[in-house]
């Protein structure tokens, strides 16, 4: 025992904590990807593999009167064909409520629905196979959102009695807010003004990159192995696990290369169906949706339709909002409980207002399911909340921002829901900052050698030369939740190790958190580097092995598995702190008054009293632990009155466009934003969050639609779904404040949803001043802007 | 499917005639998509990838620029933007940098979409498709190559050789709609080119109407409305108004669909605008020119 030898190296200045809490390393995945040498989950392969395939309804509702298999059966290199007849345990799946069938059973109820599972030799194979399957329907007239409200006359969805719809209709889930005196005549009375408008919001998709994938192998021991691209590993775990009839113990999941999610990952696609075929086999089983099947197979935005009046005084005042709220839930439930919570508790905005009535809605249709989708519920109701201060603005002869500003809520706020917002909430600020930043040049578009096209709406479409093009400035600000709410238990499991190897200390992290791109494995590194004052710290591969980290989305990981991770680390340093008592002779007090930093132990005051290495000695520290936010707790059903959010976290935009007013085409010219994120963890990450959030935001502002009609999609390709280009991408100055909230670890506030809020709001509100047109609906289409 | 990879132009055309559903591939940027997402499975597919001079373009005595099928639209705006300036700028609209270094004006032709951003410059500019089989050469005139949606004038053995286009001798523009700044396909495109030794007018409408076609009714608005006015002799500038009604001709001249890239209404609005601003510019470069020579 190395007990009380003398430390070494006293002499020794630590060195400053490389790549820490607060700087900006790179990220691991960025160049792989940039250069096309990142692994996607795309790219797995297994020797003797199979490839699995689906049969995919072509109605949006219709009974299924006969499947026939008999001929891709007989197909050889097929080596399966399954319906929900061959499923061994539970036919249905859910996030919230169980009510999709893996597989459908007698009726489909939306387009694309899958029906018919097939593994062969080779995708060709596969193709062939499924050509072959014939299906009998009977159709039936599609339910969309307005026939769902009415199903005496136009039916169910679900079969009374079914799931959870029975006891309400088509109603997934309603949520009332009530605040103050709600709308009561008394609370009218007292606005000048009224307000009143009918807002709609498309769907949108996640259009993440890269396609649904994965690969699912079959174990010895009769488990298996899924290598998949997801969200959340254990809530895939929980859903496929009594599909398959197995125990969470022989259905392990390990995390592979992840193209994108945005909510789209939350709920399973593949996943169980490439078990079901690989059980069924016995043999690996890979899927990969192409660009078409991937629209089929995730879910989208809600659509919403919105109604809302805003009352204030003639001074601009908020008095009362009344705002209904429907939301499109397509065929499944799928997080649309959730979906509606948000909207309704965030559904007035970042505002003070003594009067409230909102109610939200999602139903069930023949559309496509709707789900978790970046900014969830909160993105559909800041379009309509911000496009109303500003016709409020315009009907009190007010400035727009200074209205919003008036009315702002701060530190100390009560929200409609009652909940008080006891950490910083610089609304005024934020929008005072993108206010006073620089306005990009007018006419930027004229050089010596005539007009660059380039800098034009049509851009190199060449669609005009600076004729018809109108500049309009428009701003917004929103409100998005961080992590679980409405009392979900949420927390992340963290495992960190700390051991000797080859005469220098490493860490090595291991949780079961998605990666998808948002950078949260740079950030690990940078915690435990902080923490334990290591410049070597391991990944090892997000899996089922270690506790559940929650889910990649809510703008919660950075929150929650950095919290655990910090947490991990922490327990970690007091291990190796107490060492220190034993090999050096430390008092306790004096141990735990020691912090880690550069491969040294070192007091408060920075002198160093041994060498890490000295402290570990041979034998590694091992920690895992669980990190919890503060609880929530679930709205009143009736009132809507609850500590509902753990987190709130705003953002505003000003945006700069100019329109071709005749053509109705739109160039975003800059696109400026100001968030508070509590605390930059890596300032690079956080910007580039920003920006694209804002982008996506964008995209839904002026293109991204998916084109649903009588429950078809018609666009589902990246032919007619466009997102943003590097064209159509502005110029995007932020600006980030960070004002800490003192529950969170750092003081850092989630960061990857609000922007997508604010961003479409102020391009709609910049085109409305180009134009002069009302505008109540996104995406704005040239038709819109041109009266065709 | 078999994949037919010919050394020569001969050796092409006698597998063509051996094979006539081969399918021709060359940058296989819209070939390629239609096989991924299992639209058509052809037979067969005639790579014309090793076929050099179809890469290759030559100017002939009469300033014709005889341009090999395979040429990609990225050399077309490198190397040819003064003689083909319609089709460069055309050119310039189509998908990405990377399908601009594989597409060609071969495959648009070949396959005859009504929203191929190469047709209403070639229809503008009067071009001439030089198709060829074991049976001989022919010259299709741009006017009567377009038969119906994705259907061309070619008989089953014939394959595209090169396509023909005058030099222009006057300006050429090209606008196209599509609802993002970049890498869209159209929703409606107009080319118009100035042919003022011939004082004439040529346009191309592209993406409203089952084929690319001309507007007729407009050209011969304009090219009255120049002769009577004396404008080709005097350079004078061109009356806002008689722009705007080039521009209602040749929306009137256009059938197009409500479908999910736009309405039928908003095609025709947008094909006006097009082309009042498309021509104003080109008479205003012309005049500008021919200041410049006096």
């Amino acid at each position: 025992m190395a007990a009380l030898t003398k430390p070494k190296n006293l002499q020794d200045v630590a060195a400053p904590g490389r790549d820490g809490v607060g700087a900006s390393p790179l990220r691991p995945d960025g160049i792989l990807k940039v250069k096309g040498d990142f692994a996607y989950s795309s790219d797995l392969w297994h020797e003797d593999m199979l490839w699995g395939m689906a049969l995919r309804s072509p109605h949006a509702r219709a009974r299924i009167l006969s499947v026939d298999v008999s001929a891709a059966l007989a197909q050889p290199g097929v080596y399966a064909v399954l319906t929900h007849e061959d499923i061994p345990g539970s036919k249905f799946y859910g996030l919230e409520i169980r009510d999709q069938p893996v597989l459908a059973i007698d009726e489909v109820r939306f387009h694309g629905e899958p029906i018919v599972i097939v593994a062969a030799d080779h995708p060709e194979t596969a193709r062939r196979a499924i050509a072959k399957i014939v299906v009998e329907y009977d159709v039936l007239p599609s339910i969309g959102p307005v026939e769902a409200l009415d199903p005496e006359r136009y039916g169910y969805v679900h079969a009374p009695a079914d799931y959870k719809a029975h006891a309400f209709g088509n109603i997934v889930h309603s949520q009332h807010i009530h605040h103050g005196d709600g709308d009561s005549a008394e609370v009218r009375a007292l606005a000048d003004v009224i307000v009143r408008g009918e807002y709609e919001v498309g769907m949108q998709d996640q259009a993440f990159l890269g396609p649904e994938s994965g690969l699912a192998v079959p174990a010895e021991d009769g488990g298996i192995d899924l290598y998949i691209a997801t969200q959340w590993l254990h809530v895939d775990r929980q859903q496929m696990c009594p599909v398959l009839g197995l125990p969470p113990e022989k259905v392990r999941l390990t995390l592979a290369g992840v193209g994108g999610a945005f909510g789209g990952r939350e709920d399973i696609s593949m996943q169980v169906h490439a078990c079901l075929l690989a059980q069924h086999t016995g043999k690996p089983v890979k899927i990969v949706y192409n660009r078409e099947e991937s629209f089929f197979g995730h879910v989208h935005r809600h659509p919403a339709t919105m109604v809302f009046e805003h009352g204030a005084t003639r001074d601009g005042r908020l008095v009362f909002v009344k705002a209904e709220i429907v939301l499109d839930g397509g065929a499944y439930a799928s997080t649309s409980p959730a979906v509606v919570g948000n909207a309704a508790s965030l559904g007035i905005g970042p505002y003070v207002i003594p009067h409230a009535a909102v109610d939200a809605t999602a139903v069930y249709t023949n559309n496509p399911p709707c789900g978790a989708m970046r900014g969830f519920g909160a993105v559909q109701m800041c379009f309509g909340y911000e496009t109303q201060m500003d016709r409020l603005a315009a009907e009190l002869g007010l400035d727009p921002v200074e209205l919003r500003r008036m009315n702002a809520m701060e530190q100390g706020s009560v929200l409609p829901t009652g909940q008080v917002v006891d950490a910083p909430a610089p609304v005024a600020e934020l929008l005072r900052r993108v206010k006073e930043m620089p306005l990009p040049e007018v006419e930027n578009w004229r050089t010596a050698d005539g007009p660059d096209v380039r800098e034009l709406p049509g851009g190199l479409s060449n669609t005009t030369h600076g004729e018809g093009v109108v500049r309009g400035i428009g701003y917004a600000v929103g409100i998005k939740n961080v992590g679980f709410s409405e009392g979900f238990d949420d927390y992340s499991t963290a495992r960190v190790r700390l051991e000797v190897i080859g005469g220098a200390p490493v860490a090595l992290v291991h949780t079961a958190m998605a990666e998808v791109g948002q950078g949260g494995i740079t950030v690990h590194a940078q915690i435990v580097r902080t923490e334990l004052g290591v410049d070597q710290v391991t990944m090892a591969p997000a899996d089922t092995r270690v506790g559940s980290a929650g889910s990649t989305s809510a703008s919660r990981q950075t929150y929650m598995t950095g919290g655990a991770v910090k947490q991990a680390a922490e327990a970690v340093r007091a291990v190796v702190l107490a060492r220190g008592r034993d090999r050096y002779g430390w008092a306790p007090a004096f141990a735990a008054g020691l912090r880690l930093a550069g491969g040294k132990a070192l007091t408060a005051a920075g002198e160093v009293v041994a060498d890490l290495v000295d402290l570990l000695g041979d034998e590694p520290v091992d920690e895992t632990t669980e990190f919890r936010h503060r609880p929530t707790e679930a709205f009143d059903k009736v009132t809507g009155q609850g500590f509902g959010h753990v987190q709130y976290t705003f953002c505003a935009h000003r945006a700069v466009v100019d329109v071709d007013v005749e053509l109705g085409l739109v160039k975003v010219i800059e696109l400026a934003a100001a968030q508070d994120v509590g605390k930059a963890i890596n300032p690079l990450a956080v910007v580039g969050q920003i920006h694209g959030g804002s982008t996506q935001g964008l995209g839904l502002a002026v293109m991204e639609e998916i084109i649903v009609r009588d429950g078809k999609v018609r666009n589902p390709s990246f032919t007619d779904y466009l997102i943003p280009t590097i064209l159509d991408t502005p110029p995007m100055p932020v600006d980030v404040l960070e004002l800490a909230d003192a529950h969170a670890p750092y003081g850092l506030r989630g960061a990857g949803e609000a922007p997508t809020l604010s961003s479409t709001p102020a391009i709609v509100a910049a085109i409305r001043a180009a134009t002069g047109l009302p505008l109540n609906r996104v995406p704005v289409r040239p038709e819109h802007l041109t009266g065709t | 499917m078999e994949f037919l990879r010919p050394a020569t132009w001969e050796e092409a055309l006698a597998v063509k005639a051996q094979h006539p559903s081969a399918v021709p591939i060359a940058g296989g940027t819209d070939v390629m998509v239609d096989l991924n997402f299992d639209r058509h499975r052809p037979d067969a597919l005639l790579d014309l990838n090793r076929i050099h001079e179809l890469h290759t373009w030559q100017i002939a005595d009469d300033d014709t620029v005889r341009l090999g099928a395979s040429v990609p639209y990225s050399k077309i705006i490198d190397a040819l933007p003064d003689r083909l300036p319609g089709l460069a700028l055309g050119a310039r609209t189509v998908g990405s940098p990377q399908i601009r270094n594989r597409g060609s004006v071969g495959g648009n032709l070949g396959g005859a979409s009504p929203a191929g951003d190469a047709h209403p410059p070639l229809l503008a500019s009067g071009a001439t498709v030089e198709a060829a089989s074991v049976r001989g050469t022919r010259l299709i005139p741009i006017d009567d190559f377009y038969l119906g949606v994705k259907r061309n004038a070619l008989e089953p053995d014939e394959l595209i050789r090169a396509i023909h286009i005058p030099s222009a001798t006057g300006p050429q523009q090209f606008a196209k709609v599509g609802t993002r700044n970049a890498m869209v396909i159209a929703v409606c495109s107009f080319a118009v080119a100035l042919h003022p030794r011939a004082r004439d007018v040529r346009t191309g409408i592209g993406s409203a109407a089952p084929t690319p076609r001309r507007a007729s009714e407009a050209e011969a608005f304009i090219r009255a409305e120049l002769d009577d006015t004396g404008l080709w002799t005097s350079a004078g500038e061109l009356p806002l108004s008689t722009a705007k009604r080039f521009g209602e001709l040749v929306a009137r001249a256009a059938a197009p669909i409500d479908d999910v890239r736009g309405s039928a209404a908003y095609r025709r609005h947008a094909l006006a605008v097009m082309a009042r601003r498309t021509l104003l510019w080109t008479w205003n470069d012309h005049r500008a020119t021919g200041r410049a020579a006096a």
